[in-house]
C-alpha cells in the first residue's frame, strides 16, 4: 500500500483525530442538554480572551508539556510509561524536601536545586519498573500502573504522618520560605515591558518546560544515545545486533522519562502551590498520555497539543463556572482524543490513505 | 539425496476434468502486483511443482487458492465446478489442505488438541478427541506419519511438527494437499521420506501442490512443473520433458550463470580460531555443542547445513549478541564470549563485521532512511561524531551517499526508509555499510536469501573482492549451491556440531548432504 | 481478636473478593483470546453507574443490573473495535476506557441528579439484598460452623454467590468445550486458528463482550449490593487489583480465586483495623492499600515463579505470507 505522505501523517491524521473527538464532545454537551457553541465561546474566552485566562492556559501547558515529553521519550525507546502521575508525585516530594530542608540564599539557586530534586525522585521513581522490565522482563505498564498506586499510598503516608507540621489539620508540607517563589509570567513579562495579569499561576517552570522541549528534541535526533533509544524502539534484536544495550537504554529512557515527569512538580508545587498537598500530580500524568500521542511523540508536537490541553483545562474550568457544565467533560474529551489518535489511529488513516490514493487518480 | 525413484509417475491422460483449475487469478496488494492474469490446471492425482524465484508470487497464489486472500479477479474450479473460496473454511469444505512454511501451530498446545482445532464435533471436546485418537492411529498407519498424539507440539522436532501439520490436513479429508517450501526445514533423508509419503498419497489419488525454489526437488519428485515469474505464469512443463536449465531460465527470464567466477585462494594466517565453542539457549537447550575451526585471512569458509541446526547461534555468539563458552580468538587476541565484557559493539572495534542472516529483523531498522542505517551499529565511529555529545548527521549522510553510488542501490536517496527498497537493495544498503569498514573478518550469513538474480550476482563479487583483498569471511547459507560457488573449504553443521570439512573441489551434493543429514560417509559413524 | 472479629473480616473477604472475582475472570477470557485489557477498571465504573442511577429510576435492582451490564458491554464493544477491528494499541485502548467511564459518569450522574457526581442512595427493591442460604438456622446452633455459616457463607448477595459459581464454570469452559479450545489457541497463535477456517475476529470479539458482560456484573455488584448507590470514582482502582490478581494467577481460573481472595483479604483486614497494630510494628493503612500493587510488582519481578501471558497477547492478527 502506498504510505501516506509524511506531512499527512504528521498533520492531518491528529487533526482529523481531534476533530472527531472535538465532535463527539459537542455531541455529549448536546446530550446533557447544553449548547456546544455557546461552551465553545464560553471556552474560548475564558482561556484565550484575556491575559488572565491565557495564565491558567500556559500554567497547564507547562505542567502537561513535561509529562508529555516524559510519555513520548518512553514511547521513542517502544515503552510505555503510564506512570507519570506516581513519578510526578514522586517529584513533587523531591521539590518540597529540597525547599523545606535546607536554606536557598536566592530563588534561583533553589530553582535549581528543585529542579534535580524533581528529576532524581521522577527518576528514581521510574528505575524500578524500568530495571524490572530490563533485567527481568516484567511488562513496564503493569508495573508503572501499580507504582503510581505506590505513589499515591506512598505520599499520603509522608503527608499524614511525617512532613504534616504538628498541630495542622490538612495532610501537606509547610509552606515554603516566601523569597523562594518562583518569578510569575508577569513579571516576567514586566521586565519586557508587556503588560499581563497579574493573579495567575503562570510562571517561570515555562521557560524551563520549553527548555526542556528542544533538550529532548536535540537528544532524540542528534546524540548517539537518542540514536540508540529510537533504535532500540523500532526493533529490540536489531539493536542488540548492533550492539546497543537493552538494559542500559531501557534504563536511561525510563530515567529520563522519569526526570521529565518529576520536573512538572517545579512548576506546580514550587511555581504555584508552594508547598506539597496530597495528589499534587492532578492526573497532569495521565494527560501526557493523550498529549504524547496527540503530538506524534515529536517535542514541538508535544508543546502544541500541551497547550490544547491546557485550553481545554482553562477552559473547562470557565464552562464549569458559567455554564454548570461538570469539569469531568474534560476528562471525557481526554479520553475520546486518546481514543482516536492512539488506539482508533488506524480508523482515521485509512479514510485519509485512501482519499489520497484517489486524488493521485492512480490504484 | 536419491530422490530418483519417485520421479515420473501416472500422468496418463485424464477424461475427468482437472482437480484444480484457476482462471485468470490477479491480486495487488497496494501498488504491488503479486498476481496477474493467472491460469493453471492441476489434474488429478498429480504432483504438480510451481517454481520461482523469492517474490514471483507463488505463496500469494496458493494463499488465495486456500482462501487467506481473496482474488481482486479470477475464478477457481475444483473438478470442474466453479468454487468460490472467500476464506479458509471454504477451502476446507472443498477438500484444500495446506501446509505452510511457517507452520500454523498452537505450541504449547498437544498434537491431539492442534488436530481437533477447527474440525471439532460439537461443542463438547472430549468426544472430539476421542475420535481423532482414534482417526490418528489409522493415518499414521497407513502413511507412515507416527506422532505421539499426546506429545506438546514445541517439544516436537521440526520434521515431526511438520507431519503434525500434514495430519491436520488428512483428517480434514483433504483431497488437494498444497505444501509450501515443505523441505527448508528439512534434513535430506527428512526430505526424502516426505517425498515418499507425497508418492503413496498420489497413489491414493490425491493431488498434490509443490511450492519450492529448489529445482532438483521438481525433477525428482513432480509430474508436471509451472513456473511463475513476477506475478505471471509463463509456462507449465510436463516434468519429464524439461530440464533444471530450461526451468532456471524460465524463472529469471534470460540466461543464468549458475557458476561463480573466482580466483584460486591463497590463505594467509589464520584470523578466528575457533575452539569447542558451546551455547545454549534461553530454555537451556545446547544449541551448538563444541564446535571448532579456523577462518584463514584471504580465504571463504562456508557452513553448510539445514537451518536451524547451530548456523545462527554461531552467528550470534562471534557477532557478540549472544553468550557462549568456550575459546575464540581473533588474530590470536581472545575474545569474551560471556556478553559481559563484550557486546556487537566491542565486536566491531575488533575488527568484525556482520552481515546477518535476516536483514529485515537484525541488519536494518526498518523504519529508519537510509543513512540512520549506514549509521546503525557504528554510531559510536568518531567520523559521525561533531563532539563528545552530538552526532554529526550530515557526515553520516555525505558518507551514506558514497556508498549508495558504490553499491549501485536504488534508490539512491539517503532519506528514504529501509523498508521501501526492494529486497536485493535492502541487502546491498547492509553490505554496504558491512563490507567497507575494511574488516579483519567478515560473518556473513543468508547473502542473497529473498534478493534478486541480478543483486545475487553483485552480491557474490563483492565477497570475493573482499577474500582476494586478504580478508577472512565466514559465510552460513542453506544454499549447497552457493556454498559450492564461494566457499574455499566448506564445514557441514548439524545438530550444533561440525560433521567435517570437505573441499569443494572434492565434494560433492551428494556427499555434503548426508553430512548435513548427520551422516559421515565411509569413516565412523555419524554423532547424532 | 475474637472469633466475632474474625467472622467479620473473613465475611468482609467474601464481600470485597466478589468485584475482584468477577474483574478478573473478566480479564482472564480476553486475556486468554490475546486482547489485553487495562480497562476493566473503567468498564466497572460506567456498570456501577449505570445499574445505580436506572435501578434509583426504576425502582428495581433487576433493572438496573440490565442497564449496568449493557453499559459495560457498549464500553467492550469500543475496546473490540479499537484492537480487533482497528489493530490499534489495546493498552491505549484500555487508558481511553477508563477516563471515557471516568468522566462520563460523573457527568451524566451530575445532570440527572444534581447530587455532586453521586446517585440517590438505593434501598428495598432497588438493591440487591443478601440471601439467606438454607441451613443457617439449622446450623445455628453449632459451634464454629453455625456462625461460619450463618456470617460468612450465608447472608450476600446473589451476584457474589454467582461470581464463585463463575470459578468452576470458567475452567469448564476453558479446558472442556469447543469454545474453550478454539478461545486458548487464538490467544496463543491467532495464525493456527485462521487457517484452521475459525473466524479470529469473531473469536477475540467474544471473548471481549464476555470480559465486559462479567466487568459489568462486577460493577453492578459494587453499586448496588457493596455499597447502596453510585459515587465519584467508586470502582477505586479495583480493575487495576484484579489485573493484578489475574497475573498472579497465571490466568487460571482457581488460582484467580485464591488471588482475589487473598487481596478481598487485605482490603477487609484494613478496613477493619485502619492501623494494624502488630505488637512489634504498626502497619499503617495506607501500606495494607498498597500491598495488591506490591505483591504484583514481586510476582511480575519473577521472584515468586515466573507469569507468562498467553502469547499473541497484546497484539493484534494479521494476515501474513508463508
Amino acid at each position: 500500500m502506498q504510505p501516506l505522505p509524511k506531512w499527512a501523517d504528521a498533520t492531518l491524521v491528529p487533526l482529523l483525530s481531534i476533530l472527531i473527538a472535538f465532535a463527539i464532545s459537542g455531541v455529549v454537551i448536546l446530550a446533557i442538554g447544553k449548547d456546544p457553541v455557546e461552551a465553545t465561546k464560553v471556552m474560548v474566552t475564558g482561556a484565550l480572551g484575556s491575559t488572565y485566562g491565557w495564565g491558567y492556559t500556559l500554567y497547564y501547558a507547562t505542567s502537561f508539556t513535561f509529562t508529555g515529553l516524559a510519555v513520548a521519550v518512553a514511547f521513542h525507546a517502544g515503552l510505555f510509561n503510564i506512570g507519570g502521575e506516581g513519578q510526578a508525585t514522586l517529584g513533587g516530594l523531591g521539590v518540597a524536601l529540597v525547599l523545606l530542608h535546607m536554606a536557598w540564599p536566592h530563588w534561583s539557586l533553589a530553582l535549581l536545586a528543585a529542579m534535580a530534586g524533581a528529576m532524581a525522585f521522577g527518576a528514581a521513581w521510574a528505575l524500578l519498573p524500568a530495571w524490572l522490565q530490563a533485567r527481568r522482563g516484567s511488562h513496564i505498564v503493569i508495573t508503572t500502573i501499580m507504582f503510581n498506586f505506590i505513589a499515591a499510598a506512598l505520599l499520603n503516608y509522608i503527608l499524614v504522618n511525617v512532613l504534616r507540621p504538628t498541630g495542622q489539620m490538612d495532610p501537606a508540607t509547610a509552606r515554603f520560605a516566601a523569597d523562594l517563589a518562583l518569578p510569575k509570567l508577569h513579571e516576567m513579562l514586566g521586565w519586557l515591558g508587556i503588560p499581563f495579569a497579574r493573579r495567575t499561576p503562570a510562571n517561570l517552570g515555562l521557560v524551563v518546560a520549553l527548555a526542556a522541549a528542544v533538550l529532548v528534541w536535540g537528544l532524540l535526533w542528534h546524540t548517539r544515545l537518542g540514536f540508540q533509544l529510537r533504535a532500540f524502539g523500532k526493533s529490540e534484536p536489531a539493536a542488540r545486533y548492533a550492539g546497543i544495550s537493552p538494559v542500559r537504554v531501557t534504563l536511561y529512557a525510563m530515567l529520563i522519562s522519569g526526570a521529565l515527569a518529576g520536573l512538572m512538580a517545579v512548576n506546580t508545587v514550587m511555581g504555584e502551590q508552594q508547598r506539597l498537598v496530597m495528589n499534587a500530580a492532578g492526573g497532569a500524568g495521565f494527560i501526557g498520555i493523550a498529549v504524547a500521542l496527540m503530538g506524534r511523540s515529536h517535542p514541538l508536537g508535544v508543546v502544541l497539543a500541551a497547550l490544547l490541553f491546557g485550553f481545554l483545562y482553562q477552559g473547562g474550568a470557565e464552562m464549569a463556572i458559567w455554564m454548570q457544565i461538570p469539569r469531568e467533560l474534560i476528562v471525557v474529551i481526554q479520553a475520546l482524543v486518546i481514543l482516536f489518535t492512539g488506539a482508533l489511529d488506524n480508523m482515521v488513516r485509512m479514510p485519509v490513505a485512501w482519499a489520497f490514493r484517489l486524488l493521485r487518480g492512480g490504484r | 539425496m536419491d530422490l530418483a525413484v519417485i520421479g515420473g509417475g501416472p500422468a496418463a491422460a485424464a477424461p475427468r476434468p482437472p482437480a484444480i483449475e484457476l482462471r485468470g487469478i490477479s491480486k495487488a496488494f497496494g501498488s504491488v502486483q503479486a498476481n496477474r492474469n493467472i491460469s493453471i490446471r492441476v489434474e488429478r492425482g498429480t504432483i504438480h511443482g510451481i517454481v520461482g524465484e523469492n517474490g514471483a508470487g507463488k505463496s500469494t497464489l496458493m494463499s488465495i487458492l486456500y482462501g487467506f486472500y481473496r482474488a481482486d479477479a479470477g475464478e477457481i474450479l475444483i473438478d470442474g465446478r466453479p468454487t468460490p473460496i472467500p476464506d479458509s473454511q471454504a477451502a476446507i469444505r472443498a477438500g484444500i489442505g495446506m501446509v505452510f512454511q511457517h507452520f500454523k501451530l498452537v505450541e504449547n498446545f498437544t498434537v491431539l488438541e492442534n488436530i481437533v482445532l477447527g474440525a471439532e464435533e460439537g461443542h463438547l471436546l472430549a468426544p472430539s478427541l476421542a475420535k481423532a485418537r482414534r482417526a490418528l492411529t489409522a493415518l499414521a498407519h497407513d502413511h507412515e506419519l507416527q506422532v505421539d498424539p499426546d506429545a506438546v507440539v514445541e517439544e516436537l522436532s521440526v520434521g515431526h511438527q511438520q507431519r503434525v501439520e500434514i495430519l491436520k490436513a488428512l483428517y480434514r479429508k483433504a483431497e488437494i494437499l498444497i505444501l509450501d517450501e515443505p523441505t527448508g526445514v528439512l534434513t535430506p533423508a527428512e526430505a526424502d521420506h516426505l517425498f515418499r509419503i507425497l508418492a503413496n498419497l498420489r497413489a491414493e489419488g490425491k493431488t498434490i501442490i509443490l511450492i519450492t525454489h529448489k529445482l532438483r526437488e521438481i525433477m525428482a519428485a513432480t509430474d508436471r512443473v509451472s513456473v511463475m515469474r513476477r506475478g505471471e505464469m509463463v509456462a507449465t512443463r510436463r516434468t519429464a520433458e524439461t530440464s533444471p536449465e530450461e526451468l532456471a531460465e524460465l524463472m529469471v527470464g534470460r540466461k543464468v550463470l549458475l557458476q561463480v567466477e573466482k580466483g584460486p585462494a591463497r590463505p594467509g594466517p589464520a584470523v578466528l580460531e575457533v575452539e569447542n565453542l558451546r551455547v545454549r539457549d534461553t530454555r537451556g537447550v545446547e544449541r551448538l555443542k563444541g564446535v571448532s575451526f579456523t577462518v584463514r585471512a584471504g580465504e571463504i569458509l562456508g557452513i553448510a547445513g539445514v537451518a536451524g541446526n547451530g548456523q545462527s547461534e554461531l552467528l550470534e555468539v562471534l557477532g557478540g549478541f549472544a553468550a557462549g563458552q568456550g575459546r575464540v580468538r581473533l588474530n590470536g587476541v581472545a575474545l569474551d564470549l560471556t556478553g559481559r565484557r563484550s557486546d556487537g559493539q566491542t565486536r566491531r572495534a575488533a575488527g568484525i563485521a556482520h552481515v546477518p542472516e535476516d536483514r529485515q529483523r537484525l541488519g536494518l531498522i526498518m523504519d529508519f532512511a537510509a543513512w540512520e542505517n549506514i549509521a546503525f551499529g557504528y554510531h559510536h565511529d568518531p567520523a559521525y561524531q561533531r563532539n563528545r555529545l552530538v552526532m554529526d548527521n550530515a557526515a553520516v549522510l555525505a558518507a551514506t551517499r558514497g556508498k549508495l553510488a558504490r553499491f549501485d542501490v536504488r534508490p539512491p536517496d539517503p532519506w528514504l526508509a529501509a523498508r521501501n527498497f526492494s529486497g536485493g537493495n535492502q541487502q546491498k544498503l547492509v553490505l554496504a555499510r558491512e563490507i567497507e569498514r575494511d574488516p579483519e573478518l567478515l560473518l556473513v550469513g543468508q547473502p542473497t536469501r529473498g534478493v534478486d538474480i541480478g543483486a545475487v550476482e553483485f552480491i557474490h563479487r563483492r565477497l570475493i573482492a573482499l577474500r582476494d583483498a586478504g580478508r577472512a569471511i565466514l559465510l552460513v547459507s542453506v544454499e549447497l549451491d552457493e556454498i559450492l560457488g564461494l566457499a574455499d573449504r566448506i564445514a557441514v553443521m548439524f545438530d550444533g556440531r561440525i560433521m567435517g570439512e570437505r573441499d569443494p573441489a572434492e565434494t560433492d551434493e551428494r556427499e555434503l548432504g548426508l553430512l548435513m543429514a548427520g551422516v559421515v560417509p565411509g569413516a565412523r559413524n555419524g554423532a547424532a | 481478636m475474637d472469633v466475632a472479629a474474625i467472622l467479620s473480616i473473613l465475611e468482609g473477604t467474601i464481600r470485597l473478593s466478589t468485584p475482584l472475582l468477577l474483574a478478573c475472570l473478566a480479564g482472564l477470557f480476553s486475556e486468554r483470546a490475546g486482547v489485553f485489557d487495562i480497562g476493566l477498571e473503567g468498564k466497572m465504573l460506567i456498570a456501577a453507574f449505570f445499574s445505580a442511577a436506572v435501578a434509583a429510576l426504576a425502582g428495581s435492582a433487576w433493572v438496573g443490573l440490565a442497564a449496568g451490564v449493557a453499559a459495560a458491554l457498549v464500553l467492550a464493544v469500543i475496546h473490540g473495535l479499537a484492537s480487533i477491528t482497528f489493530r490499534g494499541n489495546q493498552l491505549i485502548a484500555g487508558v481511553a476506557i477508563n477516563f471515557l467511564a471516568a468522566g462520563l459518569t460523573v457527568l451524566v450522574a451530575e445532570n440527572w441528579f444534581r447530587l455532586g457526581g453521586r446517585t440517590p442512595s438505593l434501598s428495598g427493591e432497588a438493591r440487591f439484598q443478601g440471601l439467606t442460604l438454607p441451613l443457617t438456622e439449622t446450623l445455628a446452633g453449632v459451634p464454629l460452623l453455625g456462625p461460619f455459616w450463618g456470617t460468612v457463607i450465608s447472608g450476600h448477595a446473589l451476584l457474589a454467590y454467582l461470581a464463585f459459581l463463575a470459578v468452576p464454570a470458567t475452567w469448564w469452559i476453558l479446558y472442556r468445550t469447543r469454545f474453550g479450545l478454539r478461545l486458548r489457541a487464538v490467544g496463543e497463535n491467532p495464525a493456527a486458528v485462521d487457517t484452521a477456517g475459525i473466524s479470529v475476529v469473531a473469536l477475540r470479539y467474544a471473548a471481549v463482550m464476555i470480559c465486559g458482560l462479567l466487568c459489568g456484573l462486577a460493577g453492578v455488584y459494587l453499586a448496588t449490593a457493596l455499597s447502596a448507590g453510585f459515587v465519584k470514582d467508586m470502582s477505586g482502582g479495583r480493575g487495576f487489583i484484579a489485573l493484578a490478581a489475574l497475573i498472579f494467577a497465571k490466568w487460571r481460573p482457581w488460582s484467580a480465586m485464591g488471588a482475589t481472595l487473598l487481596f478481598g483479604f487485605l482490603q477487609s483486614v484494613a478496613t477493619r483495623f485502619p492501623r494494624l497494630d502488630l505488637g512489634i510494628v504498626v502497619v499503617p493503612a495506607q501500606f495494607i492499600d498498597a500491598l495488591p500493587y506490591l505483591l504484583t510488582v514481586v510476582i511480575l519481578a519473577g521472584f515468586v515463579g515466573k507469569a507468562i501471558p498467553p502469547r499473541a497477547g497484546g497484539t493484534a492478527y494479521v494476515k501474513e505470507h508463508g
